[in-house]
């Protein structure tokens, strides 16, 4: 193991790409305007299942600036392994409402736009069943959940130790369907050259994402690339192909000129993912002191007809606590809807709220401090796999956080608080996300004059990604920052991970830091002079990736939220939320506030906001704009905190980092809604915590 | 969007008869709602009449102590407007509890009174909806209705009128000044708006050219103690759950006089006149002020989904009515 200089590394440097993005210098995929390009606007099925029978192509090409209209019966043919999800005017099979069915290729956007609007597409239509139940007939037990963690767990009797459990929880959560919402929604360009495929992209991946298309076109990868250098927000929404991409590549085929397609807000709703709603039962039992005995959580989730999507709700439930008997499984039914897909922390954001607001009915229910409750069940060793943790720092959470937040003056007896008109609150949960690391490459380089520059097909999707591998480079070439530039979001660069998982710095700095490091070798070979022509060095880190200790690693963090409760109406609103994480070493700690925050804002949404209303007779997302789709706006988020306790965990990666990207959204939900239920009395168990559930 | 001309009207008249000729030309003012529904599918003018440059966009005094809000003055503006401020301080903060600074500072007091519902079904053009689509059916009485009508609504339409600013006017009985085809004629709140009955795809009385040129605020000394409250899901940006607007004259522990406007629950403003009656003459007391709004509330007709607005607008209307009854 190798520990970097500590000059730069672990600074406030400010973001790198600031200057570009406030002064609208950093281009968007949107924004690249090829020359000769043509515009093309989606199609998408108004119905939920059938079949397209027809579509009216010679009426809209009558019309002014129309080039091309394809369907089905008129698109070429992509391979034929082509993946369902990515088969675009592959079939006439509409498996879910919003799907394309078509696109119409114009001269000029609007020109696309209307002849979309007036395309007349026949369908057939069938029934469709859209809603989830947890007895729906079509339930199965998937053959894994995401990634690829084991669909069921157990260990011991924990059906008799129920039985003979002091005290019981047995409770019921739902999380409703949300939708991810970045700020830039999703657009490609696609430029057709000298028989190869360039996409301008906004994705969390360039190169899994040539990977995917490539092979979609009968391609070799090197013939496919992928620009994306700047990435308005994913949250996991652009962590995968989705079909717009290839309907832009196809469309550009098709009329043999770059295309534009941009998909609107509206459209995002259908086919660029979601996270599922969730049924979640979590049984736990334990002493009158509130040591468990056991705990269960069932998951009940849903995907679509075409792809399988198995959220690993219940899989942060196998390490968090202690207790000798356990149970956990996913359920699935696959309905007329479209596919989900990763969402910020996707397992732990649903599946925690549902274990930590169980978590804080068993504190109630033993008359235990909820805070106390979580540090009596923290293991020695991850309970299942048996296996040491590389560092788990949560009961150093809870104190410090309990701390700075004065928890101690805490009268547990609810709805007793009142100031004005509003019941005061206060409520904690526990917040964890694994330290994951996967296989990158990288090249650094030192130029003639001086500088240096660092290759990898990372993304920073807004994430600060391109600052922090700056600054792990400029340790490691020790050298100021000034002197590097990190090149990232290029499938022509060398091979990295995608953005999700909350991977990206151990997985890319790893790489970043041995290129570098391969690079001084070079230079300490060549005297400490750079030849003419400069000095380049790579690294590849499938081996040293592959060769790291079995071990159980993982973030952890604790967060209390206090909230007030109008008497009146219902309405609730976060008065304070903060949140103290144990994370490895934080390496920038102003990108790392915002990622800490942002995932506690978005997790304040998702505990009272956020709802993707389900349209049973017509079998969509009904709420489809940012009008309707409720996000926490400014004045919802009055005060908020991040702070951090220091950890030294030598079994991670050289930096000593955790991932910080998606821990902050794990936990709020449950915080908030104990908080609802201290300010109240009444027990939220069904996200999002609105004032219908309140008022009366 | 369908493309559409563009032009500028030169005077009022020539605006009246562009539009109403009944072409598909419509007004355009601020656009803050109309070119959303253009972007949708929702609204196809075949022509936007701009009418910003001509509508009177000036708030002055009348002779007996009233404003003349013209019907182009922007809701930042107001909002703002000292006069509003001290005398009718329920319509500045109506003003101010809807959308966001960018788009009051766009949108008209004309436009404002025009909005169209935010009903989902009606936004969605894959969708039936009596109102875009006369007899097409209205999906929303099985479907999501959790933030519509609970009061006067039809088989056929169960839509609300999102207005903020339109809550106040009505509580506070202004008149709206209209110039159409047939010349000026005068308009008075809560009468612009109608309920959906079997017509939904009409929200006004208001025919083809009619053109908001003003709104009057009457003189209305107890106005100078109102209030606007809105409940929405969230602190800002959103649409209101239900909304109260009130003036209370409170003379020795007896209201004296009133007025309550209910937002939120209704295809119109939704003027509380039974609650107002009810509380003429009455103590000034939170008993009082439940047994009105129970009696207001008495004529609901919540959906499954709604339910919860019924409670909600019984305990916002006791609740303002009592901060205004003890306010200093």
């Amino acid at each position: 193991m190798t520990v970097t200089g500590a000059r730069v590394t672990g600074s406030a440097l400010d973001r790198v790409d600031g200057p570009e993005k406030v002064t609208g210098r950093a281009r968007y995929a949107y924004e690249h305007r090829p020359r000769d390009v043509a515009y093309a606007v989606p199609v998408q099925a108004a119905i939920a299942r059938g079949e397209v029978v027809d579509v009216d192509v010679d009426a809209v090409l009558q019309w002014p600036g129309v080039i091309a209209a394809m369907w089905h019966g008129n698109a070429p043919r992509l391979a034929p392994s082509a993946a369902a999800e990515l088969a675009v005017l592959q079939s006439r099979q509409v498996a879910y409402r919003g799907q394309y069915v078509a696109v119409v290729v114009a001269e000029t956007y609007e020109q696309a736009c209307e002849a979309a609007r007036l395309l007349r597409v026949q369908y057939e239509e069938r029934p469709h069943d859209v809603a989830l139940r947890v007895d729906h007939p079509g339930m199965y037990r998937p053959d894994h959940v995401n990634p690829d963690y084991p669909t069921d767990s157990s260990l011991g009797d924990p059906e008799a130790a129920l039985a003979s459990a002091a005290v019981v929880v047995d409770a019921t959560y739902a999380t409703p369907a949300e939708h991810h919402n970045p700020m830039e929604p999703h657009a490609a360009v696609a430029v057709w050259e000298e028989g190869g495929l360039t996409v301008h992209d906004s994705t969390q991946g360039a190169s899994g994402l040539r990977a995917t298309i490539a092979p979609l076109f009968g391609m070799p990868p090197d013939r496919v690339r992928i620009v994306s250098p700047y990435v308005g927000g994913g949250f996991g929404s652009k962590g995968k192909a989705h079909p717009h991409v290839v309907l832009a590549a196809l469309a550009a085929k098709q009329v043999g000129r770059p295309v534009k397609l941009a998909v609107t807000r509206q459209q995002m709703f259908a086919v660029t993912g979601y996270r599922t709603p969730t049924v979640q039962r979590v049984r736990l039992g334990a002493d009158g002191d509130g040591r468990l005995v056991a705990i269960t959580h069932e998951a009940f989730e849903q995907t679509s007809t075409i792809s399988e999507f198995a959220e690993q709700t219940t899989v942060a439930t196998r390490m968090m606590y202690a207790a000798p008997h356990r149970h956990t499984s996913h359920r699935l039914v696959r309905l007329d809807v479209p596919t989900p897909t990763w969402m910020r922390a996707p397992g732990e954001a649903p599946g925690m709220f549902a274990l930590e607001s169980a978590m804080d009915e068993l504190a109630v229910a033993c008359g235990v401090d909820p805070v106390e409750l979580r540090v009596r069940n923290d293991p020695e060793r991850d309970p299942e796999s048996g296996l040491p943790f590389s560092s788990r720092n949560l009961v150093a959470c809870l104190r410090e956080g309990a701390r700075r937040f004065g928890w101690h003056e805490r009268d547990p007896r609810p709805g007793i608080r009142r100031r004005g008109r509003v019941l005061v609150g206060t409520g904690v949960a526990s917040s964890t996300y694994p330290a994951y690391r996967v296989a990158s490459r990288a090249s650094a380089r030192a130029e003639p004059d001086g500088r240096f520059t660092v290759r990898i097909a990372a993304a920073d999707i807004g994430t600060g990604a391109r600052t922090v591998l700056t600054q792990l480079a400029a340790d490691a070439l020790a050298v100021p920052p000034e002197r590097v530039r990190v090149e990232v979001g290029d499938s022509a660069l060398p091979k990295a991970s995608t953005a999700g998982g909350s991977m990206g710095t151990a997985s890319w700095g790893t790489a970043v830091v041995r290129a570098c490091e391969a690079l001084m070798d070079e230079l300490a070979r060549h005297g400490g002079a750079v030849p003419p022509p400069g000095l380049s060095a790579e690294a590849d880190t499938a081996q040293e990736v592959r060769g790291q200790r079995k071990l159980a690693r993982h973030a952890y963090g604790a967060q209390f939220a206090e909230v007030g409760v109008d008497v009146d109406t219902g309405e609730v609103r976060v008065l304070r939320l903060l949140g103290v994480f144990a994370a490895g070493r934080i390496l920038n700690p102003k990108t790392a506030r915002s990622q800490f925050i942002g995932g506690m804002t978005m997790g304040m949404s998702m505990a009272l906001l956020e709802e993707s209303v389900l349209d049973r007779e017509f079998g969509d997302y009904l709420n489809h704009d940012l009008a309707q789709y409720h996000l926490a706006t400014c004045a919802d988020v009055r005060d908020i905190e991040a702070a951090w306790v220091e950890e030294d965990d030598p079994d991670l990666n050289p930096m000593g980092s955790k991932g910080i990207g998606e821990i902050g959204i794990v936990g709020t939900a449950a915080a908030i809604a104990s908080a609802v239920h201290h300010a109240t009395g009444v027990r939220v168990r069904d996200l999002p915590i609105r004032l219908d559930k309140l008022v009366g | 969007m369908r493309p559409f001309g563009y032009q500028r009207a030169a005077s009022t008249r020539a605006a009246v008869e562009a539009v109403g000729a009944g072409d598909g030309a419509v007004f355009l003012g601020g656009g803050t709602n109309l070119v959303d529904l253009m972007r949708l599918g929702v609204a196809t003018p075949h022509t936007l009449v701009d009418v910003t440059r001509i509508a009177p966009a000036t708030i002055e005094e009348t002779a007996g102590g009233g404003l003349l809000v013209g019907g182009g003055v922007r809701n930042g503006e107001l909002a703002a407007h000292p006069l509003v401020r001290r005398r009718y301080p329920v319509l500045s903060q109506a003003v101010l509890a809807g959308a966001s600074g960018q788009i009051r500072n766009m949108a008209t007091v004309g436009g404002n009174l025009l909005q169209r519902t935010r009903c989902s079904y009606f936004q969605d053009v894959t969708k039936p909806c009596n109102k875009r689509q006369p007899g097409s059916g209205c999906p929303a009485r099985e479907g999501d209705h959790r933030n519509l009508a609970i009061i006067g609504h039809s088989e056929s339409c169960v839509a609300t009128q999102p207005s903020d600013m339109a809550v106040a006017l009505a509580a506070l009985g202004a008149t709206v000044h209209v110039e159409g085809p047939g010349g000026p004629r005068a308009v008075p709140m809560p009468g612009l708006h109608r309920l959906p009955g079997d017509q939904p795809q009409r929200d006004t009385v208001l025919g083809p050219g009619d053109l908001i040129t003003a709104v009057e605020l009457p003189p209305l000394p107890l106005a100078a103690r109102s209030r606007y409250r809105k409940v929405r899901d969230r602190a800002s940006f959103s649409f209101a759950v239900v909304s109260v607007a009130a003036a209370l004259e409170v003379a020795g522990g007896v209201v004296r006089d009133c007025r309550i406007a209910l937002g939120a629950v209704a295809h119109v403003p939704w003027r509380a006149e039974t609650a107002e009656a009810a509380l003429r003459g009455a103590e000034a007391t939170e008993a009082e002020f439940t047994r009105a709004a129970e009696l207001e509330l008495a004529g609901a007709r919540p959906l499954p989904g709604n339910a919860y607005k019924v409670p909600l607008a019984r305990n916002l209307l006791v609740r303002v009515l009592t901060d205004l009854a003890e306010a200093p």
